[in-house]
């Protein structure tokens, strides 16, 4: 391992292409962390996001007119504004009203940067998801669960084992584009100094003064990673796809 | 219309032993005929039997595997050069099922544009020409109307009058009449009837048994991508030697 | 890819499967944005209330916190109006240069994407995929780093502003994302067209351009429009790296008026701007597929 470092160094000794993020071992630290932020961050957004789906969802198929109309606003504020100015909104705004005195009588924010992140993000991808598993749910056809009654299913093992399997199916395409198009969205978080793959980057560049080879890197890390996303989730569209059911 | 055809007049089409598989399926397997200028020929078979497949090839549309296929002056398979497929184009043309217009265009435009655009014919001549066709196929009243707003009858004569536009010596009709309504099949059917009483040299591809009984010079069953049988209308209709076509006819009559 | 080989019939349509239109409704628009890269912006009026009831809920809650001798909240916000409307016309140039410079590269690259030579097929379709995985931010970073600040042409040093690198970097996924729209119009023409088409004997060429290019335009114009909407307001991310736009001068007041509370007021204002100058573009998007959808 030492050995293909070292190549590394070689290869700036060589060709002036100074890829520190690979033989200088807290440069490689940083990059793998930052790495790691972008990963989990995706992660966790990727879990909340489609709980906050199904929640919405179901609550969207609610009795309570309030709570549909609530609902309502929320997707209608995440899809039709700019991601960057929610995550403003919660960080700069809601941030600062959420602040506790600090040891030195100086105002300390109760919540940090990466939980607003998290929070903002999983909510923006959330509306999607919202709208998404509710088609979902309404395009299971009402002869199947019935049949399914008919046979003796009680209500929730109906909705467990027949609607929301075939709902799932049916939103999968549309949650795969959302999804994605959310691990890409996780770079925003670099607009308040959450320490994920461009920050690290950005401050990699600013040490070591390699721009061209750090955006370089930069440009593959994410192709790699949505590239992977992307094929991990069709394929997995492609695995649960049932015949003559769906597109 | 003679119940044999006129056997002094030349071939135009002729077809020698044809092959063609898609992937592993072979679709024609051996096909071998021949059309005589102004000769009416009509193919019936069950679908999947490989019809519309034939008229593809004959058209040099799909490649043929084997076998050779000559239309007047022309190795169809054998053709190079774009030059030498738009002169074969000229020569021999196709009317689709789904009569395919250009739904951007208004009915003259769709007549209008392979002459235009192919043969580089002068516009104004060409207008006239298209004119005239659509006089001839009924419809001079829909020269502006877009293909969405006309029915499946008068689409498809409208896919006939732009293939005519094209003055070709031999037709090709692959199923015209399938996608239409009862009522709307007449018109189409007379209109390939007036071109055929013309001289045109016609291929038919139809499931209207009565017309083509009435129009064929010589009728070709196919089935399974061979041709079983083949004959004056009169003998393969009324005494169909195959036991295979004797089924069919059973079926569809 | 395959469906366009030149003259190929298509195969015939077996059974369509039998879906609620709620099921095909969501896949259809699953396709779509998958395609044109982008989710569908749906704008209505009462976004617009909503969006000024927030902004007197905001005013309000300023008001509330004026201290004696400040000015009230809405002559701050009439005293920044000028400044913010500089920076959103800069917006706007931005999102109309990004445009431009994406239609036209990604117009080529979607139809060499369709090309019957294999290398220029796959290098298109490796292009558009590289940069379609690739954030917007990371793009517009790339832009803003590598492109030179300055370039001498003919002895003469022209300077490169900010902004123009900052549109350059948008204009990448713009072109990614239209390069895929002009692909699947493409592709969505059935392919008796091009077969009829043979058979009158046009040539590929004549084929594309007079028969399934202007059947394209009609299917494209309603994405690409969405693309706009959506560009236009993904052009606060320039503020990140520094362009003075609307977003940045909003910051920059907020920070020179140093008075808390004025935040709620000042985004939605900003958010209305952006909301006046999208909705009549998304309208007319829906307006538009619409009348494609009654003609097909
Ligand atoms: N482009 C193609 N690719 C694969 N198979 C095809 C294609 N065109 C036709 N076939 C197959 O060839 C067979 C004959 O088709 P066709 O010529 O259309 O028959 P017909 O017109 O007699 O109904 C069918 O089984 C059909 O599925
Ligand atoms: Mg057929």
């Amino acid at each position: 391992m030492e050995s293909f470092w070292a190549w590394f160094r070689w290869l700036h000794d060589a060709t002036g292409i100074n890829l520190t993020i690979f033989y200088d071992s807290f440069d490689r630290s940083r990059f793998a962390r930052g790495f790691v932020m972008t990963v989990e961050l995706s992660a966790v957004c990727i879990v909340l996001s489609v709980l906050i789906g199904i929640v919405g969802a179901w609550l969207q198929g609610s009795r309570l007119r309030l709570t549909r109309h609530v609902i309502y606003w929320y997707i209608q504020f995440f899809r039709n504004t700019p991601p960057l100015v929610q995550l403003y909104f919660f960080y700069f705004g809601v941030g600062s009203l959420l602040t506790a005195t600090g040891v030195s009588g100086s105002p300390v924010p109760m919540v940090s940067n990466v939980t607003w992140a998290i929070v903002s993000l999983s909510f923006f991808a959330g509306a999607f998801n919202v709208e998404i598993f509710r088609s979902g749910i309404e395009a299971v056809p009402g002869a199947t669960i019935e049949a399914a009654e008919s046979l003796g299913f009680s209500r929730l093992r109906t909705y467990l084992l027949i609607v929301l399997p075939l709902a799932f199916r049916i939103s999968m395409p549309a949650l795969n584009n959302n999804l994605v198009n959310l691990v890409k969205t996780t770079t925003l978080a670099y607009a308040i100094a959450v320490p994920e793959l461009l920050y690290v980057s950005s401050q990699i560049w600013s040490d070591e003064l390699n721009v061209p080879e750090m955006m370089n890197a930069l440009l593959i890390s994410y192709f790699t990673l949505v590239g992977f996303l992307v094929y991990a989730m069709h394929r997995w569209e492609r695995a649960i796809r049932v015949p003559g059911f769906g597109v | 219309m003679t119940a044999t055809p006129a056997v002094d007049a030349e071939p135009i089409v002729v077809i020698d032993d044809v092959h063609k598989s898609f992937g592993n399926v072979e679709v024609l397997k051996g096909v071998s005929l021949s059309v005589p200028k102004g000769g009416v020929v009509c193919i019936i078979g069950p679908s999947g039997s490989g019809k519309s497949t034939l008229l593809r090839c004959i058209n040099g549309l799909v490649p043929i595997d084997q076998g050779s296929i000559r239309v007047a002056s022309f190795d169809v398979h054998q053709l190079k050069t774009d030059q030498e497929k738009i002169a074969l184009r000229k020569e021999v043309s196709i009317v689709f099922q789904q009569y395919n217009l250009f739904p951007h265009k208004t009915a003259l435009e769709n007549v209008m544009m392979a002459p235009v655009h192919v043969l580089k014919e002068d516009r104004e001549e060409v207008r006239e020409r298209a004119v005239a066709l659509l006089r001839k196929v009924g419809l001079s009243a829909k020269a502006d109307v877009y293909p969405g707003e006309l029915s499946g009858g008068q689409q498809q004569r409208v896919a006939i009058a732009r293939s005519l536009a094209m003055r070709p010596e031999v037709m090709l009709f692959d199923e015209v009449t399938a996608a239409l309504d009862p009522e709307t099949v007449k018109d189409v059917l007379n209109t390939i009837r007036e071109l055929a009483l013309e001289g045109m040299t016609c291929m038919i591809v139809t499931h209207e048994m009565r017309f083509a009984r009435e129009l064929a010079d010589v009728v070709y069953f196919t089935d399974g991508g061979v041709i079983v049988e083949s004959g004056p209308p009169a003998e393969l209709f009324d005494r169909p030697v195959k036991e295979r076509t004797r089924a069919f006819l059973s079926q569809i009559l | 890819m395959s469906r366009l080989r030149w003259c190929d019939p298509l195969p015939q349509a077996t059974d369509l499967p039998v879906l609620l239109p709620a099921a095909s409704r969501l896949a259809r628009s699953a396709t779509a944005e998958r395609t044109a890269g982008a989710f569908r912006l749906r704008l209505r009026p009462a976004h617009g209330v909503a969006l000024l009831a927030l902004f007197a809920i905001g005013c309000g809650w300023a008001e509330a916190q004026v201290q004696p001798g400040q000015p009230s909240i809405l002559a701050t916000l009439w005293k920044w109006t000028p400044v913010l409307l500089r920076g959103f016309l800069f917006n706007l140039a931005i999102s109309a240069v990004a445009m431009a410079a994406g239609t036209i590269v990604g117009l080529f690259l979607g139809f060499a994407q369709i090309s019957l030579l294999l290398p220029v097929r796959k290098g298109a379709w490796v292009t558009t995929h590289f940069f379609r995985n690739a954030p917007w931010l990371v793009l517009l970073f790339y832009c803003m780093f590598l492109l030179p600040f300055q370039v001498t042409v003919f002895g003469m040093t022209i300077q490169i502003p900010d902004w123009i690198k900052a549109t350059l970097g948008l204009s990448l996924p713009v072109m990614a994302n239209v390069s895929e729209i002009v692909r699947g119009a493409l592709q969505s023409i059935p392919t008796t067209q091009w077969e009829s088409a043979a058979s009158l004997a046009f040539t590929r060429r004549q084929t594309m351009w007079m028969i399934i290019f202007p059947q394209c335009i009609k299917r494209m114009l309603p994405p690409w429009m969405n693309l706009y909407a959506i560009l236009t307001m993904a052009t606060v991310l320039t503020s990140i790296v520094g362009v003075n736009e609307m977003m940045s001068l909003t910051r920059q007041a907020l920070s020179a008026e140093n008075r808390s509370g004025l935040l709620l007021a000042f985004y939605s204002y900003v958010l209305f701007w952006f909301f006046l100058y999208c909705y009549p573009i998304a309208r007319w998007t829906v307006r538009l597929e619409a009348r494609y959808a009654v003609n097909h």
